[in-house]
């Protein structure tokens, strides 16, 4: 399998899980990733992820790769929805087979915490109040108009 | 009476250039640094040339290559660099120039030194915005040492008040707006299109909120802007973006990329807003 893809069609956790066993392993670790019905206050009703996927598929294979040698782990692989997705779907899954425990755990976490800040993935969420959003995009171009306007005052010396 | 001083030529590149998120010096025109292109220049017209460097600045790939006068003050601004080049060669005057000047040329140098009256403090162009001195396309003259050296005993640190308060000749341009400087990407972008160049092809792509406020997923496009830096800088005006490139990363041809690396001819350009997975 892929270290990293994405997928437009739910994602089918156990045969992701099947294609990551090995006769050496004594352990696996997975994440996933759910939609939740609400986020920083507001309730929400369907998410829509999009992303870069050229780009977004070649870093994420970066990072299985280094999480694959920073812990010496066995096997290791990510998929991340893209499209829309309702509460409870499953928006991303990481799986890590490994000798032992902890090098699972560490290689699982490292992959999730890497794949939140690193891969071109953006999420819009739709509210129950029927407003949306990008989420970090929104509240950064609000800090980004008070940056532009602080600037204005010097702008000729 | 004594023959005017020999005119040596001082390059001042030493700002932090916080609003164009990158070093000014090594800004490019034609392919050539900022810097270069000054020094070049002063060059041309100076028994000897140097660029103007802060203690920390020395080292530093953009300008090791040049003779640099250091410093001397710490944190006062471009009048350290005057006053440190007046220091180390007194009997000279010097040709002061910042280098975020992409539109003085030869002509405006040449026309500067042959107005140049060597018994006065000070040498200037009038500023076509108000009528003020412009310190930093300017002869200084070795009796402004003196002065200068006072001046910032004083704690005063900007040179065209300095100017203000001197007995200088002051000359209109030649050319309007010769003087003007370039701060901001925008800026450095309307003196690409001022200045006639030829513009390049690129093919841009837009994701999520991009892709909303242009309403499209990708374009191809005729530009003047030269780095991902400058493209951006055009495009925000055209499609009112709210991010600051601060708050973004740049792929060219699908990798990750430098703000300021060198666009070519069909380059996929995207710019990637705060990202969400997860």
């Amino acid at each position: 399998m892929k270290p990293f893809s994405f997928s437009a069609i739910a994602i089918d956790c156990a045969s992701l899980q099947n294609e990551l066993r090995d006769m050496r392993a004594g352990g696996f670790a997975s994440f996933e990733g759910w939609v939740r019905n609400h986020n920083e206050g507001h309730d929400v009703i369907k998410l829509e992820y999009e992303a870069f996927e050229a780009l977004g598929i070649k870093e994420g294979e970066r990072i299985v790769t280094e999480a694959i040698n920073k812990f010496g782990v066995l096997r290791a692989a990510c998929v991340h929805r893209v499209g829309e997705l309702q509460i409870g779907d499953v928006a991303v899954w990481v799986g890590v087979s490994a000798v032992h425990r902890g090098e699972a755990f560490d290689a699982c976490r490292y992959i999730i915490d890497a794949v939140k800040h690193r891969v071109p993935i953006w999420k819009k969420e739709h509210y129950v109040n029927g407003d949306s959003g990008w989420v970090n995009c929104e509240h950064c171009a609000a800090a980004g108009d008070a940056l532009e306007q602080e600037h204005a005052h010097h702008h000729h010396r | 009476m004594n023959a005017a001083a020999p005119i040596y030529g001082l390059v001042l590149a030493g700002g932090a250039s916080r609003r164009m998120h990158t070093d000014k010096a090594a800004l490019q025109y034609d392919g050539q640094s900022q810097l270069q292109r000054a020094f070049t220049l002063l060059s041309k017209l100076c028994e000897k040339t140097f660029i103007s460097v802060r203690k920390d600045q020395t080292g530093d790939a953009a300008r090791a290559a040049f003779p640099q006068i250091v410093d001397i003050h710490e944190d006062i601004g471009p009048l350290a660099g005057i006053h440190a080049a007046q220091t180390q060669h007194p009997h000279a005057a010097w040709l002061i120039m910042a280098c975020d000047l992409p539109f003085v040329d030869e002509g405006t140098l040449r026309y500067l030194s042959a107005q140049r009256d060597p018994s006065r403090a000070a040498t200037a162009f009038r500023s076509t915005h108000d009528d003020l001195p412009e310190p930093l396309c300017a002869i200084w003259e070795p009796l402004s040492a003196a002065a200068v050296r006072n001046w910032i005993a004083n704690n005063q640190k900007c040179p065209r008040k300095f100017l203000i308060n001197a007995d200088v000749t002051l000359l209109t341009q030649p050319q309007a707006n010769a003087l003007d400087n370039v701060n901001t990407p925008d800026e450095h972008l309307q003196a690409l299109r001022a200045m006639n160049k030829n513009p390049i092809k690129l093919h841009v792509q837009y994701f999520a909120l991009f892709r909303e406020q242009a309403g499209k997923r990708n374009e191809s496009m005729e530009t003047v802007a030269t780095s991902p830096a400058l493209l951006y800088a055009e495009l925000k005006q055209r499609y009112g973006f709210r991010l600051e490139m601060n708050q973004l990363k740049v792929a060219i041809n699908n990798e990750f990329s430098d703000w300021h690396a060198s666009l070519q001819t069909n380059d996929h350009v995207a710019f990637i807003p705060p990202v969400a997975g997860g």
